[in-house]
């Protein structure tokens, strides 16, 4: 990733000091107690990475149910799992839910946070101080910003609807998050929110990298700053951008805690995700080989991405290792 | 003074200002939390824009109701850094040295483990507790937690320890000190400002983390401070103030993190996007 290799002081490359390192050791027995440093953290990344990934797909074929856990019997039963969960209703909504709220997120995180990464490349007074405050939004815990906008998004006492009131702009009050026409899109604003510092702070990142010279060069040719955004910035920034919205997708696609605490998934399941359904088939309905299935779905989704990921990571990963 | 650096220093100021509007924009929010927080009579009905009296009482409601909470979330967290730094420490050790075969593809691995859904780790991880009766335990929560913390400590480690020259092990080695030894006794010093860094991320994780503190307890015996405000929200929607001061001092890692580790955010924010 490069970030982590500009963030990291001076990395070189591992063969300068891994080729001293192999002509030392000779024998089998120093080669096996250098493995030792390793194995407990690959024993760990196998317990709770790779396990769960194989344990889900195991999970997806077996009958579940509340009695389950007194009995320890969970049957296999095929593809039943696969075709409840295909012709639930539930289902298709939260795939349809989590494709507008992951591009919706998305498409808001990311151009608000470009302006304010464009913004603050600036050189003024306070740009490194506030750039820095921005941040708090994305360190503090999501459930609890989650929290704060339902008080502040309430449609009788929120503040949001005071102060449209006040200005004149509502008669009523907007129902934001009680009405299921508005409720996702109240999340989608509320996690736009929550998005901005990361897209901001990478994409700033990738702005510092471009070097002033173009800059100079293009404003001697007396193109207009529209121009020059287009010309030089974006297709020289488009590295960035991938690891961003991928980055972006893949932690936006399987959100929880956010609707969790903002709508519980409702009003009239108006807001399920994979993510909520997943949580609601396997930990309120008990039905844990529905919930692997739902869960599989999301892996595949991710999988997917995560490929595209390396990809256009690959040179950067190359050269940052 | 030349009229072009007069307007330069008038734009500077324009920006400033214009980046003090996007701020104020921008954490209105976590105003609002304070705000709310800091007005005792704050009900039901609408709250002042202004705490013109403030009082403390909401902080006494949330640290009596909610106190046991933020105490399972701090040790909970403390536990998770333990275990998450001394997996990652030794392991990043051996990536960034040891030229181990194959070393670049548990690198790769290690960053692709970050992309696999936390719900789906919970999902299975619920049902391998419940046979080894790690459902409702300290221990349980800690493992867990240690899990998001982990590839971004492990990467983060791994890019400082490649910069550390093998001459200074191989000298102690000399002096007598096994490979492990010569690790604790030069290697974790001089990598000190990166495990503080990674530990402090892990820190924010763990104490940020809803999903397993949702899936892994059934009880309310380890109810960290994620969980006790989902709950109380739940409970006591008529008490917003309590609620918002419970959300003010669960920000308060969030917070130190911000004024101590300012210039590492960036690296953790890539690290921790996501968790």
């Amino acid at each position: 990733m490069s970030t982590f290799a500009s963030t990291a002081p001076a990395t070189k490359t591992s063969g300068s000091s891994a080729a001293p390192a192999r002509a030392g050791s000779g024998t089998r027995r120093r080669g096996l107690l250098r493995w030792l440093f390793v194995a407990p953290a690959l024993a760990y990344m196998a317990l709770f990475f790779g396990y769960p990934l194989v344990r889900n797909i195991v999970m997806s074929f077996q009958h579940y149910t509340p009695k389950t856990y007194f009995t320890g019997e969970a049957p296999f039963n095929g593809l039943d799992n696969w075709r409840a969960v295909f012709s639930n209703e539930l289902f298709a909504g939260s795939l349809w839910h989590t494709a507008l709220f992951t591009a919706g997120s998305l498409l808001g995180q990311f151009t608000i946070g470009l302006a304010l990464a464009v913004f603050f490349s600036r050189r003024f007074r306070l740009s490194g101080l506030v750039r820095a405050i921005l941040l708090l939004p994305w360190l503090v815990p999501m459930v609890v910003s989650a929290v704060v906008w339902r008080r502040i998004l309430d449609q009788d006492h929120g503040m949001l609807n005071s102060a449209l009131h006040a200005v004149g702009l509502t008669e009523g009050g907007v129902p934001w998050l009680s009405s299921p026409g508005v409720a996702l899109l109240s999340a989608i604003m509320v996690n736009i929110w929550i998005g901005i510092p990361f897209n901001m702070v990478i994409l700033y990142g990738g702005l510092q990298e471009i070097p002033r010279e173009l800059y100079e060069a293009s404003s001697l040719d007396g193109a207009s700053p529209w121009r020059t955004f287009r010309s030089i910035t974006l297709p020289l920034l488009r590295p960035v951008v991938t690891v961003v919205l991928v980055l972006g997708f893949m932690s936006t696609v399987k959100i929880l805690d956010l609707i969790l605490a903002l709508t519980s998934g409702g009003p009239a399941d108006s807001t399920q995700t994979l993510g909520t359904v997943t949580y609601q088939l396997s930990f309120l309905q008990l039905d844990f080989g529905q919930g692997a299935v739902v869960g599989n779905v999301l892996i595949l989704i991710s999988a997917v991405f995560a490929v595209l990921y390396l990809r256009a990571n690959r040179a950067d990963f190359g050269k940052g290792q | 003074m030349n009229p072009n650096s007069n307007r330069r220093r008038l734009r500077a100021s324009w920006n400033t200002t214009a980046a003090l509007l996007i701020l104020a924009v921008l954490l209105f929010p976590v105003y609002w939390m304070l705000n709310t927080a800091l007005q005792p009579e704050s009900s039901v009905a609408a709250t002042e824009w202004f705490p013109a009296s403030p009082g403390l009482e909401n902080f006494d409601t949330a640290f009596s109701s909610q106190g046991g909470s933020l105490l399972t979330s701090f040790v909970v967290a403390l536990g998770a850094v333990a275990v998450c730094l001394s997996l990652a420490a030794p392991a990043a050790y051996g990536l960034a040295q040891f030229g181990l075969r194959g070393g670049q593809g548990i690198v790769f691995t290690t960053l692709i483990t970050q992309m696999v859904p936390g719900i789906v780790i919970a999902n299975a991880l619920y049902s391998a507790y419940a046979e080894l009766g790690l459902v409702n335990s300290y221990l349980g929560l800690i493992l867990a937690d240690a899990s998001l913390g982990l590839p971004f400590a492990i990467v983060l480690l791994r890019a400082f320890m490649v910069s550390i020259p093998n001459e200074v092990v191989e000298a102690a080695m000399v002096d007598g000190a096994n490979r492990f030894t010569a690790f604790v006794r030069i290697v974790l010093p001089m990598s000190r400002n990166a495990l503080i860094t990674a530990g402090l991320f892990t820190f924010l994780f763990a104490w940020s983390d809803f999903m397993f503190a949702l899936t892994l307890n059934t009880t309310d015996d380890v109810k960290p401070i994620t969980l006790g405000i989902y709950q109380f929200v739940g409970a006591h929607v008529s008490d917003w103030g309590a609620v918002m001061a419970t959300a003010v001092l669960s920000a308060v890692p969030a917070a130190i993190l911000l004024v101590v580790a300012q210039k590492y955010i960036s690296a953790g924010i890539t690290g921790g996007s996501i968790k």
